[in-house]
């Protein structure tokens, strides 16, 4: 019993990072709160869905067109969408908004909601671990999900251009002066954001079907994790991702898999109470220096 | 346009609407800023009495629409006072089930139900947001995003107040003719009372608190309890509106937190323009029936609703109703151009 | 004038992450008094004003005034005491008649609790102080949009919203900032006439020499710390003082 706790706990947190990464990435580097993300996630399913069987291409080789795409669809997007009205934040919610439910409503129009709708998984099969047995798509998922976090965060950290864009969401003025283009910027964090949702959809939705109500879920997923661990700080996204992923899957043990969605309120009210900022946010008082 | 000549545009309305000095000099003058209202109000009020030009459906419709105007009308308040909220079905949802509750387990009529769900159900969403009261801007909005969607899934999971059934067979309101003047009235009566708040010093203390929090707080002012009357103020026409499409439906369920009553509200507002809350109720009568006649096209419309909120949104951020009223007040007129001498 | 100690700021500390924007700041200030905090840029004097107003929680210290320990109240709390303040930047309410903008204070409890629990004739009052800081009433600048108002008169504003809420401690922060020299000299008069009244004074700046004009004494920062105290010739006299200007920029008076 406790064994399936770690294991599948694991497996959820590292599955919540996935969903999440992007949306939080997106916010973290310009500030943006990409509504559009379950949409972009969704999207990608599909994409990849629609060049296996209209075009014939490999999973594999489809895959990785998708992300690329996605990723300029994201760039596109701020280009198109979100640049005439940034900075006014209600209208970039919107628009994002309007993008991504734009797209999920259109593919259930088009008759995207049956079961036919399935990624083929990356490999087959299962292995017991300390007499769990768990298929290799989720240990799988586990890998990727763990990489990708220290990839970004030596991305974030040490190259230039990640650096460039921290330093973008910290202070503008500063980063104009230094030279980094703000829109530039911004794009290159929508498409970094969009190319991970993309990522998160390849390796996730194999699991199972693809619905157009995920793309909803995803969204919201996104925004309880980023809620509860805080806003903008990526060391909050994942103790947050670990915290509802473990939590969840303990719930579900133990009381039952009708209190695991309970939990994430629950968890979301009770940090917002103690601490309104997240757990690992900035606080949010009103700091200046001199 | 003739040669020569090029277009000037003068505002007719300073006079009278001038702030503080208000001036009516003719009847003209009256006629022409209280007309507008009055063809509103009216054309509200003489349409139950229309009922066989309209039918019931549309007379339904026109029930969507005021509670759809009405969480406009919430959200718009919230907005004057810096909180953009994303989640109005979250004060929809309260009123909807509170008085759900009090109907179907205490068997309460709705006379009785719908005043103590509307004052109740905004209660219970002041004390759920206080805590995130003290966060700006965008956080406020994320937030209450995520609530309303959350609370679905807890009466999902929790299958308290009927689950996923609901609860049905709640007592019905006491015919149309009722429903449609008692909802106008409400409607109506929040519009101008809400566009008089705001233009009381308790609005501009609000209004003040959206543009410099930092100076209003200096000026001895604690803005965590103003915004916290903000939003049991705002939250009123919503929970109303909830409360009052649950006695009309006789049926409570999750759908009340649904998505739609976040978004429908804010795309009026949008559509309509924010802070005259003319605009916010404006939007709802544009959407709503838009959303009726475009029935037909099945989940393509919220793919309209996408496009032309995404129009709204970049191409007139200030809303059909600023552009309406400006034009109002504007007479267009050809001068001719004078000549530059060399 | 009374010698009655008015504010006691004890050890006052306040750490930004890692960096003590107000390490260990005492002074005591006594009624009537006036106070200059000067400093080079970053030296930690806006901060030491958020802290003893209440926008910034102290991490360490204490903030007496009139006996009653406020440490950490929240601004409006601070303000019904009698403290007021002033920002650097003045960013009026831009949309709304200048005079308006005095509505908000005069809508605070404290005003009302001046008026006796009643808050009287609102916009009458805030034409008043408007006169009282140089605003013509029968001009039409008090009814024009606060955006429209230049600087100087912004200032004023800021000055006017500060003596709307009658406080028995005015704190300015930079209020010389950017006006030219025929507007300070027209707005000394009006603080001259504030301290005739009694008021105590707490003045951030950086023009010196005028500074000097209102104030008896001055505490210097740098760094966040306090490095010296004293009247106008006893702080330019003082060695360190020197220094950290002259490390940081050139000294623009005295």
């Amino acid at each position: 019993m406790i064994e399936t706790v770690l294991i599948y706990g694991l497996v959820n947190s590292v599955t919540l990072i996935l969903t999440a990464i992007g949306f939080s990435l997106t916010f973290g580097l310009s500030g943006i709160a990409n509504f559009s993300h379950g949409g972009l996630y969704i999207l990608s399913g599909y994409s990849a869905w629609m060049m296996m069987h209209y075009i014939g291409l490999p999973f594999a080789l489809a895959a990785v067109l998708t992300v690329i795409q996605v990723g300029i669809l994201g760039g596109l997007i701020y280009r198109a969408v979100i640049m005439p009205v940034r900075g006014i934040v209600l209208s970039e919610v919107v628009a994002t908004f309007a993008v991504g439910v734009a797209i999920l409503e259109f593919f259930r129009w088009r008759g995207f909601v049956t079961y036919d709708f399935n990624l083929p998984l990356f490999i087959k099969g299962s292995i017991g671990i300390a007499g769990v047995f768990i298929d290799y798509q989720r240990l799988f998922i586990i890998g990727i999900g763990l990489m990708l976090a220290v990839i970004l965060w030596f991305f974030t950290h040490h190259t230039r251009i990640g650096l460039a864009l921290r330093g973008m969401a910290q202070d503008e003025y500063t980063a104009l002066s230094l030279g980094i283009e703000s829109d530039w910027a911004a794009t290159l964090s929508m498409a970094l954001g969009a190319a991970l949702a993309a990522v998160a959809a390849i390796i996730i939705l194999p699991l199972g079907i693809i619905s157009i109500n995920m793309g909803y879920d995803v969204l919201l997923l996104a925004l309880a994790v980023t809620i509860l661990g805080g806003l903008e700080s990526t060391n909050g996204l994942i103790v947050g991702c670990f915290i509802l992923g473990y939590a969840r899957v303990i719930t579900g043990t133990y009381l039952g898999p009708e209190w695991m969605e309970v939990i994430y309120l629950a968890a979301i009210v009770l940090v917002l109470v103690v601490k309104p900022s997240g757990l690992c946010g900035k606080s949010k008082e009103l700091e200046e220096r001199v | 346009m003739k040669k020569g000549y090029r277009k000037e545009r003068l505002d007719r309305g300073i006079k009278a609407r001038t702030d503080d000095i208000f001036a009516i000099c003719s009847p003209r003058e009256i006629a022409y800023i209280a007309l507008p209202r009055f063809i509103v109000i009216g054309a509200l009020l003489m349409f139950p009495l229309l009922a066989v030009l309209t039918g019931i459906y549309w007379q339904n419709v026109l029930i969507i629409t005021c509670t759809i105007a009405l969480l406009a009308l919430s959200w718009d308040l919230l907005a004057s006072a810096g909180l953009v909220s994303l989640g109005q079905a979250l004060f929809f949802g309260a009123g909807a089930y509170v008085t759900g509750f009090l109907s179907h387990h205490y068997g309460w009529p709705p006379i009785l139900s719908v005043p103590a769900a509307t004052v109740t159900g905004a209660l219970l969403c002041t004390m759920l947001l206080y805590p995130v009261l003290r966060l700006r801007g965008i956080y406020f909005g994320l937030i209450t995003f995520a609530m309303p969607l959350l609370m679905m899934r807890i009466v999902e999971a929790t299958k308290i107040l009927g689950g996923t059934e609901g609860l049905s067979g709640l007592a019905p309101l006491p015919g149309m003719k009722v429903e449609l003047y008692v909802i106008i009235t409400v409607t109506l009566v929040c519009v101008f009372g809400f566009r008089r708040l705001i233009d009381t010093d308790y609005g501009l203390v609000l209004r003040a608190i959206r543009d410099n929090d930092r100076a209003v707080m200096a000026g001895g002012i604690n803005i965590q309890w103003y915004k916290t009357q903000a939003v049991f103020i705002a939250a009123l026409p919503a929970t109303f509106a909830g409360a009052f499409l649950t006695h009309h439906y006789q049926f409570v369920g999750m759908p009340a937190f649904a998505l739609e009553y976040s978004i429908l509200p804010l795309t009026s507002v949008i559509i309509g323009g924010t802070g005259s809350f003319a605009g916010a109720m404006l939007g709802a009568f544009i959407l709503v029936p838009l959303s009726e006649v475009l029935r037909a096209f099945g989940t393509l419309r919220v793919v309209i609703y996408c496009l032309i909120l995404l129009v709204f949104a970049i191409g007139l951020p200030e809303g059909i109703f600023h552009y309406i009223q400006r034009k109002y007040y504007q007479f267009e007129r050809l001068v001719p151009v004078e000549e530059i001498k060399k | 004038m009374s010698q009655d100690l008015i504010l006691k700021v004890s050890n006052l500390a306040k750490n930004f992450g890692g960096v003590k924007a107000v390490n260990d700041v005492s002074f005591e200030l006594q009624e009537g008094e006036a106070l200059g905090v000067i400093g080079p840029n970053g030296s930690g004097k806006s901060t030491l004003i958020n802290l003893i107003t209440g926008f910034v929680k102290p991490s360490g210290g204490r903030i007496i005034y009139r006996g009653e320990n406020i440490t950490g109240l929240p601004p409006y709390k601070i303000v019904s005491l009698g403290i007021a303040r002033s920002f650097q930047m003045a960013k009026p309410f831009y949309n709304i008649p200048v005079f308006k903008n005095l509505i908000i204070p005069l809508y605070s409890s404290r005003a009302r609790k001046l008026k006796g629990g009643a808050y009287g004739d609102r916009d009458e009052a805030a034409i008043h102080f408007l006169e009282d800081v140089g605003f013509e009433r029968d001009s039409q600048v008090p009814y024009k949009a606060a955006g429209a108002l230049p600087h100087g008169y912004l200032k004023r504003l800021e000055l006017a919203r500060c003596l709307t809420l009658e406080p028995d401690l005015i704190i300015l922060d930079e209020l010389f900032s950017g006006m030219s020299m025929s507007e300070i000299a027209s707005i000394l008069p009006l603080l001259a006439k504030i301290r005739e009244e009694g008021k105590t004074l707490i003045m951030v700046e950086h023009r010196l020499r005028e500074l000097f004009r209102v104030v008896d004494k001055a505490i210097v920062l740098n760094f966040g710390g306090k490095i010296a105290e004293g009247t106008s010739g006893e702080v330019m006299d003082n060695e360190e003082v020197r220094k950290a200007y002259l490390g940081s920029e050139v000294l623009s008076g005295a």
